[in-house]
């Protein structure tokens, strides 16, 4: 949005919003050293050893010496997970649309993709390496698969909630089905399907790393496992707070991203206010 | 976020209609019965709106004359019921204009973006030159590149009424326009909308009497179950009218009594003189 000369309230707000942006900005850091603290905290308190519940030092030294090892092997996890994200959010977008546009195809589809919540995707992971491999299809297969369902229904939910004064005032004006969505059903539906993406985007990695579990030679699910089984439980914990820091940090760019995207949307007009 | 409101264009301000190819012309609906819920509302109802002239519908919540103006509108399906025809015997299809009680306004599009929405709608090239122009009637010259988020109620209210004035329809319905408005920016509004308005078959519909009598050329009311149409008050003066006129207070004390809202001690049955 180009600033526009006469904007008073928006400067009058402006302060205050910079103060609650750094309060922002703090809360996560004072949220992860208290809980570092509380984590050493126990160590000290129950004396478990390294093989049950190392400390945060030594998983510290973990993520430090063998950084390489644990970089490449994120990068996989990483590349599945927002490959996945988007083939599974495209996926949903593209279920949505005929959904809500045409109710034979509703009636069909909808009762099919609720049958298919009731399948444990843990159940389908083995399936899925059966069938596409052990490489990098069948995390992304996982991962799209485990977000289609919140993104096609945050959607659906969007296109079919278009506020009814917008359409009888479309009808008196005469338009046509298509521009109609294009110009008034779509765009209006994008804050729910923004409102899918990020919920998508929190539980994405989940799926990579059920598949990277289940079967793989990558990623940081198989270095868990291989970490596990020797007993390395400083590594298991390095691979977990790697993939934390990607979880939050993905999440965050999704979650700006989409505010500058749809600033109209009401979350992020209630922040101006 | 709100602006207080710009200034209204000084009173006398030339406001030819834009387009004199639509001549004006008489609406009559015939027949019409509405059913709410299984229960009729009302049945076999006459309204006749005169070419060039501001019809007021006056009538306490519920007793259907929103649904009664939607009909016109040609929003309602099979809750209502009527014909209508017009001075010109052409269908009145397509050549009316809808303004709601609600702004009605595309959060994601600009004032600008908003006024020629109809155009966009129908696939045709938009007149951005007389888009402007129209805002900047209604007073929006400085606010038409805003969002609807920072208008205030008035300004996106003046808004629709640009966006109305755009179809440049020879019939305008209105459904209690400026009912969420507070009084000082109701009285301007109203006075905006009878001179831009001017020359144009217009129902308003309302439930504030002193409204009705402020812009209507007549007014009807709408009341009673099943509800009837009463015969139109036509009070004297050019609109819009000034509402310190001791005449027109007396109109608005009738109104009120008809309505059942002074004195329920004292007799319904005698109309006051």
């Amino acid at each position: 949005m180009t600033p526009s000369p006469a904007q008073p309230p928006r400067q009058i707000s402006r302060k205050p919003l910079a103060e609650r942006k750094l309060l922002k900005l703090a809360r996560p850091v004072i949220i992860i050293a208290t809980l570092i603290a509380t984590w050493q905290i126990i160590v000290t308190l129950t004396g478990a050893p390294k093989y049950m519940l190392p400390a945060p030092y030594d998983v510290w030294l973990a993520l430090i010496d063998r950084h390489a090892v644990l970089l490449d092997h994120a990068g996989y996890t990483i590349a599945e997970t927002v490959i996945g994200l988007f083939a599974g959010a495209l996926l949903g977008a593209l279920a949505a649309l005929p959904m809500a546009l045409f109710s034979p195809i509703r009636f069909w589809l909808m009762p099919i993709l609720l049958v298919s919540q009731a399948i444990p995707f843990f159940a389908i992971a083995p399936l899925l390496v059966l069938w596409l491999g052990f490489g990098m299809a069948s995390k992304i297969a996982m991962a799209a698969l485990i977000i289609f369902f919140p993104v096609t229904v945050a959607f659906f939910d969007g296109l079919s909630r278009t506020e009814p004064g917008w359409l009888d005032l479309a009808r008196t004006m005469g338009t046509h089905r298509w521009r109609l969505l294009t110009h008034i059903r779509l765009p209006a539906a994008l804050p729910a399907f923004a409102s899918g993406f990020r919920v998508a985007t929190a539980v994405a990695p989940i799926g990579a790393i059920i598949g990277e579990w289940v079967g793989s030679s990558h990623g940081l699910g198989y270095l868990m496992l291989q970490a596990n089984a020797r007993v390395q439980i400083d590594m298991v914990f390095a691979c977990l707070l790697i993939l934390c820091a990607f979880s939050i940090t993905q999440y965050f760019i999704v979650d700006q991203l989409l505010r500058r995207l749809l600033p109209w949307q009401p979350d992020s007009l209630a922040r101006h206010d | 976020m709100t602006y207080t409101d710009a200034k209204a264009p000084a009173t006398g301000h030339i406001t030819a209609p834009f387009d004199k190819t639509q001549t004006s012309f008489d609406v009559h609906l015939r027949g019409a019965s509405v059913e709410f819920n299984g229960t009729s509302l009302f049945h076999d109802l006459a309204l006749d709106l005169s070419a060039s002239s501001f019809t007021c519908l006056l009538g306490p919540s519920g007793v259907g004359k929103s649904t009664l103006l939607r009909f016109l509108a040609g929003l309602v399906g099979d809750a209502a019921s009527g014909t209508v025809t017009c001075g010109d015997g052409l269908p009145l299809t397509r050549r009316v204009a809808y303004m709601a009680q609600q702004d009605l306004l595309l959060p994601w599009r600009s004032v600008r973006e908003n006024v020629v929405l109809g155009a966009v709608l129908r696939g045709e090239k938009p007149d951005l030159s007389r888009a402007d122009h129209l805002i900047a009637e209604v007073g929006l010259g400085k606010a038409a590149h805003m969002r609807p988020a920072q208008l205030s109620g008035g300004m996106k209210q003046r808004a629709a009424l640009a966006r109305t004035l755009m179809e440049d329809r020879p019939v305008v319905l209105m459904d209690e326009p400026f009912s969420a408005l507070d009084p000082l920016n109701r009285m301007r509004i109203q006075d905006l909308a009878a001179r831009v308005l001017q020359g144009k078959t217009v129902l308003l519909v309302t439930h504030d009497p002193l409204e009705a009598l402020r812009v209507g050329h007549k007014v009807v009311v709408l009341q009673g179950t099943p509800a009837t149409v009463s015969d139109a008050v036509i009070p004297h003066g050019t609109i819009p009218r000034d509402i310190t006129d001791p005449a027109i207070l007396r109109h608005q004390a009738r109104l009120l009594h008809q309505l059942g809202a002074l004195s329920p001690q004292s007799s319904m049955t005698e109309a006051p003189r």
